[in-house]
């Protein structure tokens, strides 16, 4: 893949914003150059601080920050920052609504290299259960870049889904960007395939995959997990009747979870979900093949859209 | 070093008023526990003499202008001493005496632990322990960065400093030279399940704030001259942050409750209440 990485995006957009914006500060815990704060580091080093291997203190910082009226975007592997630090975030950021930014970075099975220990495949579930919480997951390198001034410019915590690695275009460059407002990238009638993340540019893939079967596959692309487009989802289902949610995070409590909660709200529907399948995954030769073994391949989201289309109730 | 705190420059009739509202917090927090039969006694009494020092003298606070950008802060990182953080805030002006009474019911903005969004006057929420120091760096920068010359104080417990946090912030403390940071510990020895130095020993505390690069000031925080000398010491302290340690009595001014590890958390009742105000001297 050619396309840059999504992390850059999003470290090159930090650092352009940093000139825009003097209340922008940045934090991170011994990985700006693999986050890529680094851009913002070295353009910015007055308004850098790098707290070591210590994300609890870290996110602390950044609430006194906040609290002084700065605007602290905090940089860390995905894994540790939902974790270690989730008693800060739910506590100091959440309860206490400081306006604190968590860009979570090497989120997913992105960080293929280093092993289960350092995948993040439960943090969506774990955020997205915080009050006060917004939840967004960027498709690709463009869309992370776009979204910086946005959760900047929003009052409030927003925590920040970034990917190590490119991802496949989510071709979305000519909508709109608004928080907790799904896109509509691809109209069909016979399915709908709610998609997050990397798997955004993967479900593009799958619906043409089913195309040649004959199958019109909707995409939506729901980059705020929280507040959810319900709406969108919900008339996604009354219109194609069968749903398929597609996220690179454990089958619970993510995209899938929240999008079968919407449902059964708002509108009942078949639903199958592509995700980790409840399991810890393996280390990998890259995230790619590792996205394939572990049931996120474009052929497990046409095998998923073929299942619910199967199970749609016949009209009598 | 530990810093010599003697020379006399505080006026007794201002000492004399600080124990008097000391005296008043006392009784105010063990009013609003007695009547709402929760809250914690110990932690609140021995932070009397500290709490008097800090919002009836130290502290450059407004009540009418509660989110006044240039005022001082303070955040409670030992939390579940609200009582006597809410007793200060409405002498204060922070908010109605008449509100007091109705802590931790459902319509009352005074919940059970500070709440930076319901309570005027509190400038950090906090309960669950040990943010305190990392929040205070956070806020040290945002003042130096703004060239604003707030100070932040901080008032631990020694229960807390058995947590990481405490000393990961207290890392990024000195690293960060914030010497706009001020945090007392007061150290009453004393924890829920019993003695610190029993549950998990903190000694040697003065060396370890000292290896992790603070400045040390040691008082007895009874002691309103000392109280008050060593608050003024640290805003003198230049290139690195100051930790007062407090030496203090868990109950401090109530017999029976003095250094009882039973009163962290548990509300006095009818005969007990009268007897505890007995012996602090009833007033207005």
């Amino acid at each position: 893949m050619g396309a840059i990485a999504i992390r850059e995006g999003y470290g090159r957009a930090l650092a352009e914003y940093g000139q825009v914006n003097p209340n922008i500060v940045v934090l991170d815990a011994d990985t700006s150059s693999s986050t890529l704060s680094s851009f913002f580091a070295t353009r910015f080093p007055e308004r850098f601080f790098n707290i070591g291997i210590a994300e609890p203190c870290m996110v602390d910082v950044a609430v006194g920050l906040a609290l002084g009226g700065k605007v602290p975007f905090v940089n860390a592997f995905a894994a540790i920052l939902a974790l270690r630090a989730m008693e800060q975030i739910r506590t100091c950021v959440c309860y206490a609504r400081t306006n604190v930014k968590l860009a979570a970075s090497y989120a997913g099975l992105s960080d293929f290299k280093d092993g289960p220990t350092h995948h993040a495949i439960t943090d969506i579930a774990l955020m997205r259960a915080l009050p006060e919480m917004t939840v967004i997951v960027p498709a690709d390198a463009a869309e992370a870049a776009r979204w910086v001034p946005i959760v900047a410019e929003y009052d409030g915590p927003v925590y920040l889904r970034l990917s190590r690695g490119s991802a496949l275009p989510a071709g979305n460059e000519s909508l709109p960007l608004e928080i907790g407002r799904g896109l509509t990238l691809r109209e069909g009638r016979d399915v709908t395939i709610v998609a997050t993340g990397t798997m955004v540019g993967r479900s593009l893939l799958a619906a043409d995959e089913l195309a040649k079967a004959g199958i019109a596959a909707r995409i939506l692309e729901i980059h705020t997990i929280k507040p959810l487009d319900s709406e969108l989802i919900c008339r996604a289902a009354a219109e194609t009747g069968a749903l398929v949610a597609a996220e690179e995070h454990s089958i619970i409590g993510g995209l899938g979870g929240a999008v079968a909660e919407a449902l059964a709200a708002g509108y009942p529907a078949v639903l199958e979900r592509v995700g980790i399948a409840d399991c810890f995954a393996r280390t990998g030769p890259d995230p790619e093949s590792l996205m394939d073994a572990f049931g996120l391949a474009v052929s497990d989201i046409v095998a998923a859209a073929q299942r619910a289309i199967a199970r749609k109730p016949r009209v009598r | 070093m530990a810093i010599s705190t003697s020379s006399a420059y505080h006026s007794d009739a201002l000492l004399s008023e600080l124990a008097e509202r000391a005296r008043e917090l006392r009784l105010d927090s063990l009013e609003m526990i007695h009547r709402r039969g929760a809250g914690h006694p110990g932690g609140s009494l021995s932070a009397a003499e500290i709490m008097a020092a800090l919002f009836f003298h130290k502290l450059n606070i407004d009540a009418a202008r509660p989110d006044w950008p240039e005022r001082d802060r303070f955040i409670l990182s030992k939390g579940h001493a609200s009582a006597i953080l809410y007793a200060a805030l409405s002498r204060r002006g922070f908010f109605p005496r008449e509100d007091l009474p109705h802590w931790g019911e459902v319509e009352c903005h005074l919940q059970g632990h500070p709440d930076r969004l319901k309570t005027p006057g509190v400038d950090m929420t906090s309960g669950l322990l040990g943010h305190g120091i990392a929040i205070g760096v956070g806020l040290a920068l945002a003042a130096r960065m703004q060239e604003l010359s707030y100070r932040t104080y901080v008032l631990l417990g020694d229960g807390e400093c058995q947590g990481g946090i405490v000393w990961e912030g207290a890392m990024a403390a000195a690293k960060f030279r914030v010497s706009n940071l001020t945090a007392i510990l007061d150290y009453n020895d004393v924890q829920l399940d019993g003695a610190v130095h029993d549950i998990m020993p903190l000694e040697p505390l003065i060396d370890k704030w000292r290896a992790f690069n603070w400045a040390v000031l040691e008082i007895n925080g009874h002691n309103l001259r000392q109280v008050l000398e060593a608050l003024d010491t640290a805003s003198e302290i230049h290139g690195r942050p100051t930790i007062i340690v407090a030496h203090t009595t868990k109950g401090k001014g109530v017999s029976f409750m003095e250094d009882r590890s039973y009163w962290h958390g548990v509300a006095p009742n009818d005969a007990q209440f009268d007897q505890a105000t007995a012996e602090l001297g009833r007033c207005s």
